[in-house]
Order: C-alpha cells, then structure tokens, then sequence
C-alpha cells in the first residue's frame, strides 16, 4: 500500500527491547484498590456505592453523567472501604474522589449484561450504550470516552475505520504484546466497531519496528477482506492521530476539525479489544495492560493491571527500584505526565509506568538558544518553535497564540532535539493553560454579558408590553385613533410572542 | 524510595545533542583546510592563528566577567574558539599581531557580546571582525604571500616568523595578488578578463590551494571535504551551501556568456576567494541565518548574489564577508515571511477547507 510522508519527527532511542518480548504477566490483586471517578475526558461518574457496600466484580460503582463522561466498575469483589479524596495521577497532585475498594481474595463477577449475541445485526445503538455501560475510554492515553466517538456515524459518512498500534512512544510495548497476544480480539472487536460506524474498510496501522505484530495482525486479518494491516514508518509521533492519517491516506486534517470530518474514525487497538469483551461477554473495562519500564525497574514487563491498583504496588510487583528514579512517567517519555508519588492509582489511560534514571532523561541545565533551527525541522505541525518560545519567555502569549502555540499537541520532539536543552514543550503548555483560561474567561464574560442584554430587552418588552395591554383596555371607556389601536393590538400579539 | 519532584513537563527523554558538539564537529571539520593552510603558509601563519583565538577566547571571558556571566561553562561550548578559527581564516596569513587581536576585539566584544552574547547577534562576529580590519587597514589586509610551505627552502623558521608576526618585518619580495584582486585590477586597466584569466593559477591548482589568499581562501577541496563532513553530521544542511554557490555560479555563468571579456566565469568565481569556506562555513553560521529551509536557500541566493555583484561592481575584489554581513541582517526579516505551514493550515494560517467528497 502506498504511504505519505509526514512532516518532521525525531528517531528517539526506542527502548522497547526491555519488554518487547515479555509476554503480558498478571498482576495478583492488591490490598486496596483506589479507583478515581474521573479517569478520563468530560465530567466525574457519579457515585453509586457508599462505605461498607459489598460489590462483586464488574459491577458499576460509579455511573457516566452528562454527555461527556464514562462509568466505573469494580475490578474485583469485595467492601468497599470509603469514598474519599486522593491524589489523582495527574501532575498537580491534587486530590480527586476515589472509590476505595478492598478486595476480598473470592474475584466472584456480578450478574453481567448478556452479550450481545449477534452484533452485526444489532443496530448502532445497541452496540454504543453497551460500549458506554461498560466504561470503555481510548486505552492509548487521552481516555475519551469511547462510545462517543462511536456515534460519529450516525453524524457523518464514514469511509475508514483506523487501528492506532503505531505505539511510537519509546519504552511502550503494551500495544504491541495485546497485538502479539490477542490479535482475533482485535480483529472482531474491529469488526463490530465498523459495523457501528458503518465504515466499510478498517485499516490497522503498526509501526515496522514490530515486524512480529504485524505478521500476527496481518495473519489474523486475512480472513476478513475488508481489513488491512499496514506497516507504518518508525517515525515519533506516528501514532498521532492526525499524522498517522495522514501517513495512511495522505489527507491533512484541518486545524480546529476532526479526523472523522475527513471520514476517518481512530482508535488504538487495546480499546478494541476492550470493545469485544463488552460486546461479547458483557465484561466492563476493568484492567488493562501497563508495560512497566525504565533503567530504575528491577524486572521490566507487561503487566495485566486491575484499574485503580497503585502505582507503588504494580512496582513492587516489577521487582521495585533497581535504583533511584528521576522521573516516574505515567505513559510514554515524550507525551508521558510526571507522577507527584506513587500512591496514585493505575487508571484507564494509563499505558506505562516508567521508571527513569537521569542517564535515560539526559536532562541538563538550559543554555541560550543558537537559532540552530532543529525545533523547526522536526516539528510534526509545522509550528517555529524558537519564535514561540521566544514570545512566551516575554509573556507575549498573544504573539505565540499568532505563531499557532494552540495548534501544538506537545509532542515533545522540540524539546528533544534542543542542542540548548530548552524546555520548549514546559513553555508551550504554559502558554497553552494560560490562553485556554483567558479563552474561558472571555466566553464566560460574553455570556454574561448576552444574558444581560437580554434581560434588558425582556424587560423593556414587559414593560412596552404592559403599557400596551392598558391602551387596549382604555378604547373601551374612550375612543382612540384607530392606528393607535393597530399599534397596541400589534405589542400586545408580540407580548404572547415573547 | 521517594522520586524526584516534578519541576517541569515532558519529554523524558533527550537527544544527545547539545550546543558545544555542534561546535565542536566544526571545528573537527576545519581542521583538514586549517593544517594543509597553516603547512603552506609555514610559520607567521601559526602563529597568528594562535594569537587570533587566544584573544577571542580572552575578549570572550572578559566580556562574561563583565556580564557577570559563568565563564567557564560558556567557554566550554567553543563558541569563541569556532569564532577566532573563522577569523583567523580570513585573514591574510602573515598579518601581523594586532590584526587578529584587533579583530577579536570586533568580532567578540561588539559584534557578540554588545548585542547580549551568544545566539543574540544579529551579525556574523568573524565576519564583523574581518570587515573592520579590512575597512580600516585596507594595506595590512590585503597583503598576500605566495605560499612558502613549512620546512621548504625559502620558507621563513620560527625567528623569522616571529619578527614577521610580532615585529612587523615584512619581506616585500613575498607578496602577491589573489586571483580575484589581479583579475580586478587588470581590468581597472582595460584588460579584459580573458586575457588576464591566463596569468592566474588555473583552476585545478586554485581548487587544490596553492595560490595566494587568505587562510581559508585556499583548498577549496579541504573546504568542501569539510563542509561534506558537516552535512553528514547533519550540523548543516545543503540548502544554504547550495543555494550560495548556485546562486553565484548561475549569475556569472549567465553573465559570462553574454560578456566574456568583462566577467569570469562561473567556475572561476566558484572555486577563487573564499567562496567555498563562506558557502559551507560561514553562511550555514546558526545564528545569524534563517531557521526555515526555504528562509535558508533565500538567504544563499541572496549570498551567492551580493558576492558575485561586489566582486564585479563594488570597490573591494573579495565580497563573501559583505555579501554574508549584509543578507545576516536581511535573516529575522526572512524568517519571518517563510515559516513552514503548519498542519491543516494554508499558508496564511487559516485553517484548510475540508475537500467535497
């Protein structure tokens, strides 16, 4: 298959030998799990359990709100401990209400839905509320909810269902072993996908530095004319959605829409997977696969983690610390957040813990810039870094916001490629926060500011309102002009408008 | 075990690429063109060349400890030292002392460090250093020796060389023209380039080095060998270089064809003067170009351009320092009407318009 070249890159030093051919182990379950009630995009699930509750495995402990939102359900049986605020896995280490759930050694499932038996005669809805109830977000690291994305067929045509197992992040191979491992999974959870979005083709896109994933999905694909596997170029960020759109059928997304405006839906391939669990057992999403890594872990793997287990015990579990980590990284190096401690939980969207030593970060201290132009060559968007890190540096955020700061996805291939080790990506989400609360800030103003203009005009109609309901009393005691009385019958047909 | 506290956003990861091994690849890439000069130039050479980088490594450290800035740690990145080298490669080899510190003075102190230190210049420093001196001390400047080869009869030792260097005791009989500056005044004379292209060593010999110029003037081959090296390493790429030299030969190519008698040739322009350390050296300088490729070739047309117009028009018979100098300052303008496109924008920045099925 013909493939596109896509701008910029880098070629980081991938890493992936560490676990690539570690088959996925099983973490035992832990003393406690802490299972956040938002772990992924829109608003928090809404509890449904309270203290000393005893729930069974896979059964909904927290219920989607809103359009935008995902349900929780519990990873394994047993009480529930309380309902509480910890630090979330975010790098602000601000708390968040978590479920705590202590399990009680029996993993006995709860009454789960039926599956869905023939599912490609079941109509899109049947397949979404089922894909929504069983709390399934994108596993490739921005959790949005899944089911969401699925109804994009009902809006648009769609041409092309996308599997995202590119997995360019260095370090990570949980993509590639659910690949390796679980391919006919994939393959049906795909098909049952395209049913639902009514796209006719599904292509499966995979990095060539997985050759034996390839094979695999190719092998497994075989059989269903309408799939294709296609080995992507090893090129950082690959797995960007956009890009690897791009590399794939060579349309460019405009800036401010979606692949999907281009008929293109996509989604990684574990949360295909995911999707044939809930469609064909009835199974939530309650575990996914974490690949633990870094120079500072005692024994690398791929580790089937229940959601919510702590990021200190899925270490331990990885042999500890081999020695003192710089940075623990929940996903991948480059786009991966720092974590504030351990005791986080493992959530949705969590791809990799990553343990990393100040030899593998090579961070050193900043020095001037040399304009040598590296950021500008490898950035995937097309963006000068070096003259939007010159106006954020002055705060001129309005400057950067011209340059396209808001169009940059923190890939992070600036920053690395920096002969100056500038932090460009640190100066772009600090731009990036401060524009989005401005933004923010302005349309909430503007809407206060239309609510009152409204306001004003209601009133004024109540009053013109009223006063015209009088005059059209009056012609009752004393004669008036008639075009008078057209006026009056006229504010008073408007006041039963309004 | 506790882990670090977060003090900034991704990546964890970093290239190992950093400013001083950029510096240092070029100057690993000049050492070739610098040796086989310094052996054909023999002793007063070297001995400039040393004092022209010691006294930009020493302007730059004063300058640091006037700014009150870590001394050591920015001498490390060889900046200065890439900055004396240049220089010390454009000037004519057996220049006396106080030309190279002289022009240290320039290049560091106030083409550098006036505008705020490394990556803040607007102009190329070496470049800056060597039009000063060549401005106001046109004589000294211009005062080329035919190559005497270290150790070859003729050749003056150490003793000599130290009274040439610090002593000021030139010998009259050594000097000559470069190809260039004959070519120029022949013609100033009514003789036509034809005739007095004969005269000039030919074009092998002047691409090997041996003739007269400035230390990095000969050897276009070391140069270029150089300047492959560079772009192997990816330190530079082709568009700069390419575009200079294209841009040149093409311009004289073309005017050579239409007058022979009044404009070299595009080889001739090529591989005489400085234009192949200029080309691959001292345009491709980071700070002082474009950042975008397309910025890039404007920028080398526009060298290879100026170059060819002051060699032919302009008062001095060697223009790659004001050709260099003169687009450094066009560079922010150029950067900022080529920026790349940015993903699913046009050219403008507004957004693309979705294709009609």
């Amino acid at each position: 298959m013909k493939l596109f070249p896509i701008r910029g890159g880098i070629h980081p030093d991938y890493r992936k030998e560490q676990t690539s051919e570690k088959a996925i182990v099983v973490m035992p379950m832990p003393a406690a799990l802490y299972i956040p009630l938002q772990q992924h995009i829109g608003a928090p699930a809404d509890v449904l359990v309270a203290e000393g509750d005893l729930v069974k495995k896979g059964q909904m402990i927290a219920r989607n709100q809103g359009t935008v939102s995902a349900s929780q359900h519990a990873p394994t049986s047993g009480r529930i401990r309380t309902v509480t605020e910890v630090t979330a896995p975010h790098p602000s280490g601000l708390p968040q209400t978590t479920i705590i759930l202590e399990p009680d050694g029996k993993d006995e499932w709860a009454d789960l839905p039926e599956p869905i038996a023939d599912p490609f005669s079941a109509d899109t809805h049947t397949i979404n509320d089922r894909v929504a109830q069983s709390g399934i977000v994108g596993m490739g690291g921005a959790a949005f909810p899944s089911a969401i994305k699925l109804n994009l067929g009902e809006q648009k045509k769609l041409e092309i269902l996308l599997l995202n197992g590119a997995e360019c992040e260095p370090y990570l191979t949980c993509d590639d072993r659910v690949m390796r491992e679980y391919p006919d999974e994939i393959i049906d959870g795909a098909r049952i996908m395209a049913h639902a979005l009514g796209t006719p083709r599904v292509v499966i896109g995979i990095e060539q530095n997985k050759p034996q994933a390839i094979e695999i999905m190719t092998k497994a694909a075989s059989a269903f004319p309408e799939i294709k596997v296609v080995a992507v170029p090893v090129q950082y960020p690959m797995g960007s959605e956009r890009h690897l759109v791009q590399a794939i059928t060579g349309r460019e997304t405009p800036a401010r829409k979606l692949t999907a405006d281009l008929g293109i839906v996509v989604h990684n391939v574990s949360t295909t997977r995911a999707v044939h669990h809930a469609i064909r057992f009835g199974r939530p999403l309650i575990a996914r696969v974490v690949t633990v890594s870094g120079g500072a872990i005692r024994e690398p793997n791929n580790v089937l983690t229940p959601i919510g287990a702590r990021v200190a015990d899925l270490v331990e579990f990885c042999g500890g610390f081999s020695a003192r980590p710089e940075s623990v990284v929940n996903g991948g190096p480059m786009m991966g957040q720092p974590l504030p401690s351990l005791e986080v939980p493992v959530v949705k969207g969590t791809s990799g813990i990553l343990a990393l030593t100040a030899e593998e970060i090579n961070d050193r201290p900043t020095s001037a810039c040399i304009r040598c132009g590296s950021c500008v060559t490898v950035c995937p968007c097309g963006l000068s870094p070096v003259d939007m890190a010159a106006f954020v540096r002055k705060d001129n955020l309005e400057g950067a916001a011209k340059l396209g700061v808001m169009d940059c996805f923190s890939c992070g291939s600036c920053s690395w490629v920096c002969p100056s080790h500038i932090p460009l990506v640190h100066y772009f989400n600090y731009a990036k926060g401060v524009l989005n609360d401005l933004e923010r800030e302005s349309r909430k103003n503007e809407r206060i500011k239309t609510l009152a203009e409204v306001r004003v005009i209601r009133i004024e109609k109540a009053t013109e309102a009223k006063r015209a309901a009088l005059a059209a009393r009056k012609p009752a005691s004393d004669a008036t002009p008639p075009s008078n009385s057209g006026e009056a019958k006229a504010a008073t047909e408007e006041k039963a408008n309004a | 075990m506790s882990i670090a506290t977060i003090s900034k956003s991704g990546p964890f990861a970093h290239g190992f690429n950093s400013v001083q091994k950029t510096m240092f690849t070029v100057l690993l890439a000049l050492v070739p063109a610098t040796a086989f000069n310094l052996y054909l130039f023999g002793w007063p050479a070297i001995l400039l060349f040393t004092v022209t980088v010691g006294a930009c490594v020493a302007v730059e450290a004063g300058c640091l400890m006037l700014a009150d800035r870590p001394v050591r740690a920015t001498l490390a990145d060889y900046s200065a030292v890439l900055t004396g080298w240049l220089l010390a490669m454009s000037l004519p080899p057996w220049a006396p002392w106080w030309v190279g510190v002289l022009a240290a003075v320039f290049a560091i102190a106030l083409a550098k460090h006036a505008f705020g230190g490394i990556g803040q210049n607007v102009f190329n420093p070496a470049m800056v250093g060597r039009t000063v001196l060549l401005v106001s001390f046109p004589v000294a400047m211009t005062a080329w020796v035919m190559p005497h080869p270290l150790f070859s009869s003729g050749a003056p030792g150490l003793a000599e060389a130290i009274a040439i260097t610090f002593g000021g005791h030139m010998p009259d009989t050594v000097s000559a023209a470069s190809a260039l500056g004959y070519i120029k005044t022949e013609l100033s004379r009514g003789i036509p380039v034809t005739q007095s292209m004969a005269q000039v060593p030919d074009l092998m010999d002047m691409a090997r080095g041996y003739r007269a110029g400035s230390l990095g003037e000969t050897s276009a081959i070391l140069i270029l060998a150089g300047g492959l090296f560079l772009m192997a390493k990816r330190v530079i790429s082709w568009h700069i270089p390419l575009s200079v030299m294209g841009g040149l030969f093409l311009i004289a190519a073309i005017f050579h064809a239409v007058d022979s008698a009044h404009f070299a040739s595009g080889t001739f322009h090529l591989v005489s003067g400085a234009t192949f350390l200029g080309a691959f050296f001292i345009a491709t300088d980071y700070v002082t170009s474009p950042v975008s490729k397309k910025g890039q070739i404007i920028f080398g047309l526009g060298c290879g351009a100026l170059i060819w117009l002051i060699r032919n028009f302009a008062g001095y018979p060697e223009g790659v320092a004001f050709a260099v100098l003169l687009m450094n300052g066009l560079a922010p303008i150029i950067d900022q009407y080529t920026r790349p496109r940015a993903f699913g924008r046009n050219s403008k920045g507004e957004p693309l318009q979705l294709e009609k099925p």
